[in-house]
């Protein structure tokens, strides 16, 4: 098979295409994700606290915690998971305080991010990166 | 996921006026992602837990609205404003429509 230089270019530009294709739909489901949550407003970047761990042996059970003072909601993503959502803390009148905390899944090491919607409209976030050791989301 | 679904709670017995307390729950659910393969290859359908609602008298205290990622046996730890004796209401609503709930009364002193 003879191929001319610009069929040669054309293939290796579709096999680098494939190659970042991938990556490209995981991390628009992530911002679809948190499109969603605040309709493209800004983000801050103070006013809102993840607390995870830097490793976690086991992907199936990593606690996390989430803190963020005048907080209406705060929603938590895993951005390398099949599905990037994990779950949206809302707060009721009672809430002693807007803060909460649970046990994940991560299917491998990546950033997990926490976004807080605040009483005056406005948006914070924050994110860690967590290496995992064994995924939790099954094979 | 109907059967051997037990929700456990931890709330103190009593406390101040407006004092904030920390309560825990957890809920025996096996939280199937949808994800996961058996071993014929197909998929196991997603099941699971997705939403948990904490109230006290009628009142809001958290509202999550949960996602295949959440772990097995679901686990939440917060903290709520107590204002008077009264009593709080834990409700978890399964993918099958089934609701669970608990029930825990406090004391004022």
């Amino acid at each position: 098979m003879n191929l001319t230089r610009r069929e040669t270019m054309a293939l290796g530009l579709g096999a680098t295409a494939m190659a970042f294709l991938p990556f490209r739909v995981a991390a628009s489901a992530t911002d679809d994700a948190v499109a969603a949550f605040t309709g493209g407003a800004e983000m801050a970047d103070a006013g809102v606290t993840l607390t995870a761990p830097e490793i976690a042996e086991n992907g199936n059970t990593v606690p996390i915690a989430v803190d963020a003072p005048g907080a209406v909601a705060i929603m938590v993503l895993a951005t390398g998971n099949p599905l990037p959502n994990v779950a949206t803390f809302s707060f009721g009148p009672l809430a002693g305080s807007h803060s909460a905390s649970t046990r994940i899944r991560l299917a491998g090491t990546q950033d997990v991010v926490a976004i807080a919607r605040m009483a005056d409209g406005t948006f914070a976030r924050t994110a860690s990166t967590v290496k995992v050791t064994i995924g939790g989301c099954g094979g | 996921m109907a059967s051997g679904v037990k929700p456990r709670v931890k709330v103190p017995k009593s406390a101040s006026a407006g004092e904030t307390i920390t309560i825990k729950t957890l809920i025996s659910h096996t939280m199937e992602s949808g994800q996961r393969k058996d071993s014929d290859g197909n998929v196991i359908p997603r099941s699971i837990i997705n939403r948990f609602v904490a109230s006290f008298n009628g009142e809001t205290v958290i509202d999550v609205k949960m996602e295949p990622a959440i772990s097995t046996n679901p686990f939440f730890e917060f903290e709520a404003k107590v204002p008077e004796a009264g009593e709080f209401v834990f409700t978890w609503y399964d993918d099958d429509g089934d609701v669970y709930e608990a029930k825990k009364s406090i004391a004022v002193n």
